[in-house]
């Protein structure tokens, strides 16, 4: 704001104030009057001044305006969705939390829902709610797609003009920045001209739309990009991987940058068709053959890593602790083709060739192998075999195949028979175990899941452990269980009569933890009823 | 007018915690998990049982009306978790239709005893004080009256010396010793019955250490105390209304004596400021029909929430009356509803008691100015009252523009621009990002040191959105 134009002899009264009336004399009209009476002419003076400048303050001129956002076509949320959201947003992580979760609903962790939801239905964010939404963003990078994804256009806007939200501007969500993939004149020119994180994402995103295009794309400027960049570009050449990107993989073989050649040589090894799977094929089918008596394995892992290895994408010094063969061998057999062996071990199905005995101790090294490969190929056949019975007795215990690889294998197979070995595999081996292979089980769990889930958290209860031993796949439940089960669930409430064989309160606990679930069951309903537009 | 239908939202919810803490325990109490034999009743009362770590489940009730709160937990908090928690249950449920969690029923025992106590005082106090003033005790209240100006006017006196001492030796000495008006000369205040003098005189004590410029605040500050003691000298020769703000500025006690006006009260604003004694609680309302801006005051001790509540969006019909003096304070009288979303309006003809004429289009908001104007209500303002800090306007059509670390609200015709001093940082977001650019309606206050943006709308559908 601007004051008028009395400042000059507002400066001199300042001056006569700070220095006392006593050294200064105060003002002028004030000469020959008593000491007391300056201070107090000052003092009216001041005080007439100070009303006549707050009452003649004026606005001052006008900045240059931040320009519009990009107006946000979707449509309103629904009123009773735009509540739901102000409540999740309201409940920081971090803020007041006990050591005990209590029987309350954990509302921060239905956030990552309510924003996929919403975005399915395709609804604007509430713009009041934009700073609370980049803020919950900030602070978890997992939120970030679906925030920004659903933040929208206004959000992007919003985050230029405050520091604290650039992570917004760097990790530009598909749709709102980037121009469409298919405007070829302006894809060309964002490919060429714009910063790193905006070429990742566009590439990402052409390539989501057109494959072929996105590799001309990237192939057009590739001999002229940075190494670490090369890298980060031929990742994204993961999704739509396809026949049609051989010739230019079975290029980056012979890339400067290791990293680029291993990474080019991972993606040939997942199409079996390519030159480099039949490379890798006939160098493996060498080491593994059957026995005398074709009735079992036999290994003999490679002498050497010649050139040709090399340059196909195999790593000639093993890491710490591992034998060299051994190593080579690992590396051969993920890259080979899976439909090199039925031919390689007379005609037999995959479940049948991870049946069969393999001398001298090669079994872990040679499954762990075709496990990789399963997960690179996408094979579910062989997934499913390396898998296999859920209820067997080995699945549960340290057997050639880890829970993480299991995880990633079952990740192969399509979601309803994903959810049936975990189901069979809780039922057999209990909740310890399962955390992981739940993670990658569909949302909302279908049954018999569910069901198995619930029936082995009860088992659980009634053995009279603590709940909290069991808090990841409770948290787990509460997220993925569907909203439907709340009715079944509601009998496992009530706390029960204490226990003499039980662990001490555990009851309570249990009913405490039941409840919680049953509410983030209901408020999920609820949620999604809201966004239904039903409420 | 039923009120189905008419629930708070969440937000209006959570802007009665006390604190942030509350609000998030309050949030986290939300949802069907822990509450049982919830309902609710149309006379805008909610009851639950709110399962807490014993074995006894807290009874909780709220009178939305009020709002007043009762709850059987210890907290000292005011209203409490559980009442947040309830009236988050309540606020999300809908229309209370089938299978809600909170359907629309008698209030059970417990929750009935309450709700008729509290209506049996409210009727009390509605209830005009019907017996005469005896002439023994006007006497009486005219001769304590007398002793009070005498010793305010022997304290403004006192502050007078002790002011011009000041300005004698001068404000740069004063900073180096310590010896300003300080605590001991708020405390003769007190002692003289002027609280607002006191006050002024503690304010006075912060400013050498408020950062560059502090002598000329601190010469502005001491001559407008100075003003306040001289008119107070003098206020035989003011005339009645200057006089009376005069009375409320040295912080003697009025009572709203302004005739009762009815009004549906749209409620504008609401914010809490605190010292270290007191929680003050300031809100703004709008009457739809008089056009007229109200505000009404109201404490909490330290730490515990002001009892009136009345969160953005609402609208009252109700009675308010005026304090003596220029400003806009006025005083809750009786009011003839619960508070209910400002959007939310009878259908058809007005219901019985609801005032008549229609709402305007986007009416629940006052009618805009430009920042060359609403500078120079705040000038015109200063002639009723010299002391005011800021007056409240409505500015249309301004742009919320970021500059450096802080912001101006522009007009959109770029003619002027006011700097924003804002209540609080997430509220200068929130009034960003509704802008998202472009021209908004935005209330708050206007002042000498800039423009405090309260509420903003973005267009004419869309509802307030609190700053606060």
């Amino acid at each position: 704001m601007t004051t008028p134009s009395t400042t000059a002899g507002w400066e001199e009264l300042v001056t006569s104030a700070l220095l006392g009336t006593d050294r200064r004399g105060g003002v002028s009209a004030a000469a020959g009057r008593s000491r007391k009476d300056a201070a107090a002419a000052l003092l009216d003076e001041a005080a007439l001044h100070t009303v006549r400048r707050r009452a003649g303050l004026r606005p001052g001129p006008a900045a240059a305006p931040p320009g519009p956002a990009q107006p946000d076509p979707r449509p309103a949320l629904p009123a009773a969705a735009r509540r739901r959201l102000a409540l999740l947003l309201s409940d920081r992580p971090g803020a007041g939390s006990g050591a005990r979760r209590g029987n309350t609903p954990d509302l921060t962790e239905l956030l990552p829902q309510w924003l996929a939801a919403a975005n399915e239905h395709g609804y604007a964010a509430p713009p009041e709610l934009l700073p609370a939404l980049l803020d919950a963003a900030r602070g978890r990078t997992d939120l970030r797609p679906p925030a920004l994804g659903f933040a929208g256009p206004r959000a992007l806007w919003l985050a230029r003009l405050n520091p604290e939200w650039k992570f917004a501007l760097r990790t530009t969500p598909g749709g709102s920045a980037l121009p469409a993939p298919d405007d070829h004149e302006a894809v060309r020119q964002l490919w060429e001209e714009g910063l790193f994180a905006e070429r990742v994402a566009l590439l990402g995103a052409v390539r989501a739309h057109d494959a072929e295009a996105a590799r001309i794309l990237l192939e057009s400027t590739w001999s002229t990009e940075r190494a670490e960049d090369r890298l980060m570009f031929l990742d994204s050449l993961r999704t739509g991987l396809a026949d049609a990107d051989e010739p230019f993989l079975e290029r980056a073989l012979s890339d400067r940058s290791r990293n680029v050649r291993t990474t080019a040589a991972e993606l040939l090894s997942a199409l079996p068709a390519s030159a480099l799977a039949g490379r890798m094929a006939r160098r493996a089918a060498t080491s593994i053959a059957l026995d005398a008596l074709r009735t079992g394995i036999t290994v003999e892992a490679p002498h050497e890593c010649d050139p040709g290895m090399e340059r196909d994408g195999v790593v000639a010094t093993p890491p710490p602790g591992r034998g060299q063969r051994a190593w080579w061998l690992s590396q051969l057999v993920e890259s080979a083709p899976l439909a090199t062996w039925p031919q390689r071990l007379g005609g037999r199905s995959p479940a049948e060739i991870v049946a069969l005995p393999v001398a001298d101790d090669w079994q872990t090294e040679l499954h762990a192998a075709w496990c990789r490969a399963a997960v690179r190929q996408r094979d579910a056949a062989w997934a499913r075999a390396l898998l296999g019975a859920p209820a067997s007795p080995g699945a549960a215990g340290p057997g050639a195949v880890s829970l993480a690889e299991r995880a990633k294998l079952l990740s192969t197979l399509p979601e309803g028979e994903r959810a049936g070995w975990v189901a069979g595999f809780i039922s057999a081996h209990g909740l310890s175990e399962a955390f992981q292979l739940l993670g990658v089980c569909a949302v909302p769990w279908s049954e018999p899941l569910g069901g198995a889930v619930v029936d082995a958290l009860n088992i659980a209860r009634d053995a009279g452990s603590y709940p909290w031993s069991f808090s990841g796949v409770m948290g787990l439940a509460e997220r993925c269980l569907d909203p439907a089960a709340a009715a079944r669930l509601e009998s496992l409430t009530a706390t029960p009569d204490e226990r003499e064989d039980g662990a001490p309160g555990a009851g309570g606990y249990w009913a405490e933890a039941f409840q919680r679930l049953v509410g983030t069951l209901r408020l999920r309903a609820v949620m999604r009823e809201e966004l239904a537009g039903a409420v | 007018m039923t009120q189905q239908g008419v629930r708070w939202t969440a937000d209006q919810v959570l802007a009665l915690a006390p604190d942030a803490a509350s609000r998030n325990a309050g949030s986290k109490l939300g949802a069907a998990g822990p509450w049982s034999e919830a309902g609710s009743s149309k006379e805008g009362a909610v009851w639950g049982l709110c399962k807490g770590s014993g074995s006894k489940p807290y009874q909780t009730v709220v009178d939305t009306a009020g709002p007043a709160y009762q709850c059987s937990c210890p907290s000292r908090k005011f209203p409490c978790k559980h009442a947040l928690g309830l009236l988050l249950l309540w606020a999300g449920d809908g229309d209370g239709g089938g299978g809600s969690a909170m359907p629309e029923a008698e209030a059970p025992e417990w929750a009935e005893q309450w709700l008729a106590g509290r209506r049996k005082r409210e009727q009390a106090k509605a209830a005009p004080d019907k017996g005469e003033g005896r002439p023994a005790d006007e006497e009486a209240a005219r001769r304590r009256a007398e002793r009070r100006a005498e010793r305010v006017t022997a304290g403004v006196t006192e502050l007078e010396q002790r002011l011009a001492d000041l300005l004698r030796g001068g404000l740069a000495s004063a900073e180096q010793t310590g010896h300003g008006l300080g605590e001991e000369t708020a405390r003769r205040m007190v002692d003289a019955q002027a609280p607002g003098l006191a006050s002024r005189v503690q304010e006075l004590g912060m400013i050498p250490a408020s950062g560059p410029g502090w002598p000329v605040r601190m010469l502005e500050e001491c001559a407008l105390l100075h003003l306040l003691d001289q008119a107070w000298l003098r206020r035989e020769q003011l005339p009645p209304g200057l006089a009376a703000t005069v009375r409320s500025r040295i912080g003697l006690p009025s009572s709203a004596e302004g005739p009762a006006l009815r009004d549906r009260w749209v409620v504008l604003a609401q914010y809490d400021t605190a010292d270290a004694r007191l929680t003050t609680r300031r809100i703004w309302l709008y009457g739809q029909e008089s056009g007229r801006t109200a505000l009404l005051l109201s404490y909490g001790a330290a730490g515990r929430a002001p009892e009136l509540a009345l969160p953005v969006g609402l609208a009252l019909d109700a009675e308010l009356s005026a304090y003596p003096g220029g400003g806009h304070r006025h005083a809750l009288g009786e009011r003839f509803a619960p508070a209910a979303p400002a959007e939310v309006r009878p259908d058809g003809a007005p219901a019985d008691g609801a005032p008549a004429g229609g709402v305007p289009a986007g009416g629940v908001r006052p009618g805009g100015m430009t920042t060359h104007e609403a500078a120079a209500a705040y000038g015109t303002a200063l002639r009723e009252d010299p002391w005011a800090e800021s007056w409240p306007v409505t500015l249309r059509d301004v742009i919320p523009t970021p500059v450096g670390d802080g912001m101006q609200l522009a007009d959109a015709d770029g003619a002027g621009a006011l700097p924003v001093v804002p209540v609080s940082r997430p509220g200068l977001w929130r009034l960003a990002a509704v802008s998202g650019g472009g021209g908004v309606t935005v209330f708050g206050e206007c002042g000498h040191r800039g423009f405090t943006p309260l509420t903003v709308w973005a267009d004419e559908a869309g509802g307030a959105v609190s700053l606060c």
